[in-house]
Formats: C-alpha cells, structure tokens, sequence
C-alpha cells in the first residue's frame, strides 16, 4: 500500500467527522482508507494541467429568491423532531462560552 | 389476469375507464406486500391505513372528473430518502429511525397532484451508500428473481417492489448508478434523468451535485409517464432546470431508423461477465435491425470515473451528513459526557459500517492540505469525463452498454470488500459525474435466471432519445415477471425463508 | 521594559444585513420573537432542504464593496465550512472562501497623525448562526435558530491599523458608510455589528509581523479598546519573558478584562471548505454594478458639503450632523418641516448631545420623531414659550418623544403675555424688596437683575424674560 494511514491520521480524521471508532473499527478504517485513496492515487495518471474544476456541470449562474418573507411561525414543524427541548428550544449538553 | 399484473399507465386506464378502483388496486398492492414482505422485507414502512384512505378520496375525485391523468389512483412505493410529511422517512437509518418529516419532498407532492397513491416508504442502502441494500439498519432486501440474491442498490427495495408486484411503480434516486443497477437485477425499468430535471428538494441529499430522483417501473411507458409528472423547475431547489421539453411520453415511438447508436468498446473489457455481453450485443442487434446506425467507439477515461466519483461523493456525504447530530432530530445516544461526546456516540452509533466509511474518505479528502489533490483533481477529472461524453454524443444519439458488469450478486458476497462492490458501478458512474440521463431495460437473463440491463444513455436533455430507443427494443420483447410477483404465491418455500429483519429491528430502536 | 513595541492590527468585521428574508429562505430576519419561531426546514437544517440565494443579501454586499473602493470578484460562488456546534443546525456555514463577492478594497480614516487608509482585504457574504442559550437550572445550553441564516457581510481588513484609536475610527468609518447605504443599521448591542481583532506586536523597526491571536466576544467600541489594549500588553509581556505567542482565538471577557484561549482538542480548525454544490454561482455583470452605483445614496463627504451651501451650516456643524446617518436624516427631516437649519441644528448638537452623553447613549438611540422637534422650534418662534420652558419640553421630547403643543397645553407652560398680570407680580416683588430698589437707586445695575429673576421664578418661568426686563425698568425708573 502506497498510503499508510496511521492512529493519528484516522483520531484526527475522527475528530472531523465526529465519529468514535472503537480499536477494531480503527484498524479497518486504516486498511480501506489507505487501499481507497491507492485506488484514488489513479488520478494521477492524467494530466490535467490546465483544466478547470467541474463543481456544476450545466453553467447555470443567479438563481434568485426575492427578498419577501413567506414563512410564518415555523417553531411546532422545527420542533416535531427534537430528541430534546425545552422552552421551545433544542436542549443540548452545556457549550462552552 | 391480476391487477398486479398490470403496468402504471394500463392500471391507470382501466381506472378511468371504471373497471378497476383506486381502493381495489391499493388492496390487491397491500395484499400482495402482506404476502411477500416476510421474505422480500423491499419496504421499510408501510402505510397501510394512509394509502386506503387516500385511495378512497382519490377515487372520487376521479370519479368527479377532477383526477383525469394517467397515474391518478395508481399506487406507488416511494424510496425512503425522500421526505413525506407525517410519515416515517428514515434512509434505511438508525440516526433516522424516528424521523417524520414536516414537508413532502417537491418530486413526491407532484406524483400527489397526478393522483398517486403512496403505499409505503422502500428499503435502501444507508443513505444510499451501496450497490446492494444490504448496508440498510433495517435488514436486507431480496431480489424476487432469486432471494438468496441481493436485488441490487440503493434502490433495491423500490426494483424489487416493482418487480415483486408489490406496487405498480416506484421511485428511486441515482447517484452512481442507483436506479439503474438494481433495475438491471430486478429486471425492471428505470431512469436516471438528466441532472436539475426532477427537483432534489426534499431528496435527503448524498452527493448533492449527482443526485437525482427518477422512475422505476415495469416497462418504459411508465417510465416516460412517470417523469413526466415529476419533472418540474421547482424555485426551491436551485439546482434544477427550466426545461420546456418535458413531454417525454411523444418520444414512446417504435421507431429508431437512423437513429445513431455508440457502443463504447472501453465498456466490454475484461471484467464483464461472457452472458452479460452477449445479451447487450444482442440487443444492440435488435436495434440495428430496426434500423438503427450502430457502432464501436473509443469513450475512453471511463477507468478514472470510480475514483473521480468517490471522491466527490464522500467530500460531499461528508458534509451533507454533518446534520444528523443529534441535536435538531432522530437518534440521540442515552448516555454521554458533554457536547463532543453526544455528537460523537449519537454518530457513531447511528451510522452503519458503510456510511462511516464513505463519511471518513470524504473527511479526509477535504482536509487541510489534500483538497487540491484529491477534491479539486476528482472535479477537473469530472471536466475531462463531461468532454468526453460531449465529443462522443457529437457522433451518436445514444450510447448503448450494460448497466453492470455481472447480474445480481448473492446477499453476502459483495460487502467484506468494498474496493470490490464499487468497481461494479463503473458503467453507471461516469453517467452522474457527466449528468446525463441513463435508462436501463431488461434485456435478457443469464443461466441462473437472474435478469440483465441493457444501458442506454443519452446526452443532456436528450432523455427523449433514450426513451425512443428504449421503447423501440422493448417492443420486439415481453415483460418477465418473477414467480414471487404472482398473486397467489408462486414460492411456496417464501413463508419459510422469511427473516426479513426489519419488523423487529424497529421494535428494538423504539 | 526597555524595547519599543509596535501593535498591528487587522479586523473582521461581521455585519448583518438591512434584508427582510433570510440570505437562503423566506423567513423572517427581525430581531428577537420567542425562540424558533422565524424558522422553517432551510434554515434548521432538515434533512432534504436546499438554500436559495436572496437577491437583495447580492445587492447590499455589492453596494458596500463598491463604497469601500473594492473590486468586484463578477463569478463569484458560495462554499461550505465544515465545523460542529449546536448554533449551526447543518454543520457547515454557507460562506465564501475562494471567490467572495468583494474584493482589495481600502478606506480612509483620520488619525492624530493626519489622513490614514485601512485596506480591505476582501468582503464576503455568509450566513449567521443562532443562538445559544445557558440554562443555570439544568446546566444545559438552549438552542434557538431565529438568527440562523440571518445574511451577513464579513469585511476582512488588512493588518494596517497600529492602535486601538486607529480601530475605532475605522469601525466607525466602515459604520458610516454601511449605514448611509442603508445595508444595516450596524448596532453593536444588538450583534448587528460585530468586530473580532487580529493582532500581534513586533519591535519597533522591524519588518516581519509577529504571531497573531484573534479576539472574539467584543460588543462595543469601549470593549474592543481595552481587549487590545490588554492583549498588547499580555503579547509583550511574553515576548519579554523569553515565551512565544501561540496562533490562537481568545475569547474576551469585558467584567474580568481579560481573555482566555477558546481551543479545545475537539477543535481542528479545520474547515474542509468545497463548493457549495446545492448553490449555483453568482455572476454580476457591468450593467448590475452601474445600476447598484447609480442607486448609491449621497455619502458623508458630499452632504457635509451640500449642509454647508444649501443650509449655510459651519462646517464644525455640518461634520457632526453628518457623522451619523441617523442624525443626519433626523436633521433633514425636521428642517423639511419646520425650516430654521441653524435652529435644528443647535438643538441635536447642544441638548440632545449633552442628554445622549447624560444618559450613556449612542446617537443611534436617539428615537423621537422630526415632528415633534419641528413643533418644539415653532412653538419658541412664534413666542408660545420661552427658551428656557423649551429646553424642559425637548427632554420630554427626548425622552418619550411627546408633542410639545399637547405638553405645553397640559403643563401650562405657554409664556404670559398679560402686562397687568406681569405688572402686579413686580410690584408685589418691589414691594417685598426694598433693599434691591435702593441699591438699584444707588446704581447698582445688578439689583434689577435679582428683580428679574425673581419676577420670573414667581411667575415658574412662563414670562418673556425681554418683556420682564423692560416691565421691571420702567416701574423702578417711574
């Protein structure tokens, strides 16, 4: 394997995604990030020079809203869903000031 | 014959023309799902009690003359990453496992107005991630074919619905290949429209620049019909396209004289299993006897458009899944320490092995100092594969190939290599990098019986030409139905095999 | 300490924008409402909801980077910044990293040490976050999405400012500017206006920049001064102690006047910026940027002048008017009604400079309406009440912005014009003291001026003092 992908690579990485892996998962997710980004490293055999990032492949530009407000009082729909709330708020663990 | 039998747009018919109700045809589809969900498990909710009672409002206002169009009163299953208010829409998800939206996604509300009957949400790869069904939190699907075979992803469960005749039509949604893959396992049609012609606006996005929403159904009269109603340029979704030449049922015309087809040589390299090119040059045949102009031609790039797509996709999953959190809704872990531990347990936890995967890649690849190499390389390549397909449609009206290198894996085989699974989408990739439209057909069965997908792919805003050569190899052939899609139960073995899991894996989340 | 220090400081400077609708969707940009009530799918980041670009959010950025001499980036396109925290319902802020809107701007502030420019680094557009609310009960934070996705304007100076005087003028440069395009109202309480400094020190002379750290949290001009002021002296203070400055965000406490580093190990910084695919770019052609300047209103510099010419104003006058939109528009507004410039101006630039200063207050609180001051300047020309009755009816007008007419009428203020009535009281005041008449008999100018006094205390200052004068000489010399 071309990439190794090491511990603190796949923590930092975890720490991006918020996502804990467990000692197993992490030996795994080494193994298949590391043969996916060989298989990416294909890439390379093309030259691109000179050719410019494709975001959106029709050039489509301006798609516009007027500036008139439509919505009304949108907190019971914004709530349905809230795994936790309190006073009309999604209650979360304490954020640090 | 059943009414399971019957296609969307001649169920729609006979609804018109008073033989069948809308109430007879949304029974005999529930019946057919209490029947063949033990052992198929293609949907992940079924709304039975909603779908009678729509059915009974839609069959007055049919029967008042108001609902006149061609799906109104036909049943439909619709793929779980679209959002329908009030009903569970999870993504094959545990992070989603409790979430009712309060909106209808814009593709659905507009099957609504045609008067369509939704009968229940269908069963997918997490998030969409996946050539299989398999990676779902809610259990695997079976292809009806053979169920000890997957029926292909992400939108298996809506393929193997319709193939199984548990709704008349269903919709799906392609991102690499999503609809027209598991079409080709299922041996069902379906279209990948044109990128910006279905709007994506409560389509729970994975990649969002390949996204699209498309029909799955038993034959290409449907399809056409069914685009037909949801294609729309929907002000919400920025994405989508102010086109005016929607009327993709003037193209149902068994008549491909001069119609100019490419068969790219790159797409029958090592790799393809013997049967499988056998059919597709067969049915290349077909069409040229018609009087179509068939020939070989170099597409090239198409070996870069796996990594170009994998990039992307994940660069952009990786973000678009940062939402579930646990914050706003679905799935929040019991016990946690503070802010980074709950959004790191409540992810951890509610995503599968898969999603996590792709979630880490995209991470990475976006990450200080690999952006220009990866992200920005992915999209120039992406340029270079739109390029290519621009030169070759200057030549060709469509270009004709398989839709998958091999029929329908068995459950089981595809996932313990994931490098593997995704070199299997490498003729449907290049299609969403492109966003272009694709159909797959069936075109025949391989020795074991399991069905193959002819690829028939059009350049932008060209769907009408996929259609017509679509419609017109149809026509030399008849539709093949699985024996599990009989009404009276063709399997006897089904009720034994049944461990269809997701009954009880929703019991234990809530 | 025996070195010379040199501060450098460069600012970010956040602005929300004057739009009704939020930058991605129809809701509601209005400040306060209960919690989650100007909210809907986009806006909270529900699974399948898609953003589209609000119009106007285009067009005040754009005014704004043309006001400030920048130069416009015509393709320009949204991205996404990808980071964790409860106020971002989607995780990822809609912002501009590789082509903002704007783009090498600069403006000019005056320093003790003459005229100064500020360059301008570039100008983007972006969304706000909501709101995080402490639950001292449950010792849990609250999250409210009203101000997600409220449009913002980031201004990203370069590091061309030396001294917390230097930010100053040029927060309120770039305040003026904005608030005459009518982009914002740029209030500090209110987070529509916020500033987050960048700053490092070097020693006099040299050339390389040192580290910098960022200052976020600073709600006013007073707390933006002393977070710098304090940050300089903790960066020197280290650099004398042989330590480095660490790259860092600190947060500024106002009360404790002090800051403490905001990293935590979950904390990467590391945005992972993309395009933003659910949006399509914004192209800006010629004619939209020659529309948007022909649209540009009348700024501070042409209207000091036209004060000068059409008002006949001073020009010291002129200045402090058109220092403030707000005060400036005050003034027009009242003159359109009653005339009397010099009059308007006197009154915004004495009185109700002095009860702003009284009271703690910015001019931008100032909230009573041109009508009333405008009747408050024609009840003392046609002689309804005296100068002195005016200055108590202004408070009243200042304060809770009463018609002075309705007032005068129910305070009973109006200035007595009866001479008999007048007469008498100065007699019964002559006659209570004799002392004054003697001494004013024997020369002293000033006795008739106790008289006067007397007279007008007595009558609660309703009397004209000119026609006391006369009344009050004429009886003593009769």
């Amino acid at each position: 394997m071309a990439n190794i992908i090491d511990d603190e690579t796949i923590e930092y990485v975890g720490i991006l995604a918020k996502l804990e892996l467990s000692a197993e998962e992490k030996e795994a997710a080494k193994k298949d990030m590391g043969r996916m980004l060989d298989y990416i490293d294909k890439l390379n055999e093309l030259d691109t020079t000179g050719v410019e990032p494709m975001s959106h492949v029709f050039p489509v530009t301006n798609v516009f809203r007027e500036d008139v407000v439509t919505n009304g009082d949108g907190s019971s729909d914004t709530l349905a869903n809230a795994p936790q709330m309190k006073e009309q708020a999604f209650k979360v663990p304490k954020t640090i000031g | 014959m059943s009414i399971l039998e019957l296609t969307a747009v001649s169920l729609g018919k006979k609804i018109q023309a008073g033989e069948v109700t809308a109430v007879q045809a949304t029974k005999a589809a529930l019946a057919q799902i209490r029947e063949r969900e033990p052992l198929l498990n293609c949907y992940v909710t079924v709304d039975e009690e909603g779908a009678l009672a729509r059915a009974a409002e839609v069959q007055k206002r049919i029967e008042s003359g108001e609902l006149t169009g061609p799906l109104a009163g036909v049943p439909v299953a619709i793929k779980d990453n679209m959002c329908t208010e009030g009903l569970l829409t999870t993504c094959s998800s545990k992070i989603l496992y409790n979430f009712k939206p309060t909106y209808t996604a814009e593709a659905v509300l507009n099957l609504e107005k045609a008067g369509a009957i939704i009968l229940g949400k269908t069963n997918m790869d997490e998030f969409a991630m996946g050539s299989t069904t398999e990676t779902s939190a809610f259990g695997v699907t079976r292809n009806p074919w053979n169920p000890d075979h997957v029926p292909g992803g992400s939108s298996g469960g809506s393929c193997a619905a319709v193939s199984a005749n548990e709704c008349f039509y269903a919709l799906g949604s392609d991102t690499g290949g999503s609809i027209r893959q598991p079409s080709s396992f299922c041996g069902v049609t379906g279209i990948k429209p044109t990128y910006g012609t279905v709007s994506r606006y409560g389509l729970i996005a994975y990649g969002s620049s390949l996204d699209q929403i498309g029909p799955i159904a038993k034959d290409v009269t449907d399809c056409a019909t069914v685009l037909e109603a949801i294609a729309s340029h929907d002000h919400k979704d920025s994405t989508s396209i102010a086109r005016e030449d929607l009327d993709f049922t003037s193209a149902l015309v068994d008549d491909v004289r001069g119609m100019r087809i490419g068969i790219p040589r790159d797409y029958f390299s090592e790799g393809l299993n013997p049967e499988v090119k056998d059919a597709i040059l067969a049915a290349a045949k077909v069409l040229a006897d018609k009087g179509a102009v068939v020939e070989e031609f170099d597409l090239s790039l198409v070996e870069y458009a796996i990594p170009a797509y994998y990039v992307i996709a994940s660069a952009e999953a990786s973000s678009n899944l940062s939402r579930f959190d646990g914050v706003k809704y679905g799935y929040r872990t019991a016990e946690y320490e503070g802010l980074h531990n709950m959004y790191k347990k409540s992810r951890s936890e509610g995503f599968g092995e898969e999603v996590k995967r792709r979630i880490m890649l995209g991470s990475f690849v976006l990450s200080s100092g690999y952006y220009d190499a990866y992200y920005l390389k992915a999209l120039r390549t992406k340029a270079l594969i739109k390029k290519a397909f621009d030169q070759a449609f200057v030549r060709f009206d469509v270009i004709l190939g398989p839709a998958s290198p091999f029929t329908a894996p068995k459950i089981g085989d595809s996932l313990g290599d994931p490098l593997q699974m995704y070199l299997g989408d490498i003729y449907t990739i290049s299609v969403n990098l492109a966003g272009l439209p694709g159909m797959t057909v069936p075109c025949g069965r391989d020795s074991q019986g399991l069905p193959i997908g002819l690829q028939l792919i059009g350049d932008c805003f060209k769907e009408k030409n996929v259609i017509r050569a679509g419609y017109a190899f149809e026509c030399s052939r008849t539709y093949e139905a699985p024996e599990l899609a009989k009404a009276d139960g063709g399997c006897e073995s089904a009720g034994q095999r049944g461990i269809a899991g997701s009954a009880e894996w929703k019991k234990e989340v809530q | 300490m025996s070195r010379q220090y040199e501060t450098v400081i460069g600012l970010e400077v956040h602005v929300e924008l004057a739009s009704k609708t939020k930058i991605f969707c129809g809701c509601s940009t209005a400040f306060g409402g209960a919690p989650n009530t100007h909210t809907c799918p986009v806006c909270t980041g529900m699974p399948g909801s898609l953003p589209v670009l609000n119009r106007q959010v285009v067009e005040y950025a754009l005014a704004v980077g043309l006001a400030t001499n920048c130069g416009i980036n015509q393709y320009c396109k949204f991205d996404r910044k990808n980071y964790f925290y409860p106020d971002n319902p989607q995780n990822y802020q809609i912002s501009q990293l590789y082509l903002p809107i704007c783009h090498d701007g600069w403006v000019e502030i005056e320093t003790a040490a003459g005229t100064k420019k500020v360059r301008i680094h570039e100008i983007h557009m972006e969304e706000d976050a909501g709101k995080l609310i402490h639950d001292e009960w449950e010792d849990v934070s609250l999250v409210d999405y009203n101000r997600s996705g409220v449009p913002l304007i980031e201004i990203v100076s370069e590091p061309d400012m030396r001294s917390a005087d230097e930010v100053i003028a040029y927060l309120e440069k770039l305040r003026l500017i904005i608030q005459y395009l009518g982009a914002s109202d740029c209030k500090l309480q209110e987070g529509s206006m916020r500033a987050d400094v960048n700053l490092s020190v070097r020693e006099v002379g040299t050339e390389a920049f040192g580290t910098r750290t960022e200052m976020k949290n600073l709600n006013s001009f007073k707390a933006i001064a002393r977070a710098i002021e304090g940050e300089r002296e903790r960066q020197i203070e280290l650099l004398e102690e042989g330590k480095k400055v660490i790259q860092e965000t600190r947060r500024w406490d106002d009360n404790k006047e002090s800051s403490h580093a905001m990293r935590s190990k979950e904390d990467a910084q590391d945005y992972r910026y993309f395009p933003d695919p659910d949006l399509v770019p914004v192209w800006i052609d010629d004619e939209w940027i020659e529309r948007v300047k022909a649209k540009q209103p009348e700024m501070c510099t042409e209207k000091m002048a036209r004060y000068q010419s059409e008002y006949a104003l001073p020009e010291y006058d002129a200045q402090i008017l058109t220092g403030s939109k707000h005060l400036a528009d005050l003034f027009e507004e009242t003159v359109a009604i009653c005339g009397q410039p010099k009059e308007v101006s006197n009154w915004l630039m004495t009185d109700a400079m002095r009860l702003l200063k009284e009271r703690g207050q910015e001019v931008e609180s100032l909230n009573f309406s041109p009508e009333n001051l405008a009747k408050l300047i024609n009840l003392i020309h046609n002689n309804t009440i005296n100068r002195t009755v005016a200055r108590g009816v202004f408070e009243a007008v200042f304060t809770d912005d009463v018609d002075p007419e309705q007032y005068v009428e129910e305070k009973g203020l109006k200035v007595v014009n009866d001479e008999d009535a007048l007469k008498k009281k100065i007699e019964e005041i002559i006659a209570a003291n004799p002392q004054s008449v003697a001494d004013y008999k024997a020369g002293k100018q000033k006795a008739m001026g106790f008289i006067v006094g007397q007279t007008m205390r007595a009558m609660k200052g309703k009397a004209d003092p000119a026609v006391v004068n006369a009344l009050v000489k004429e009886i003593l010399e009769a």
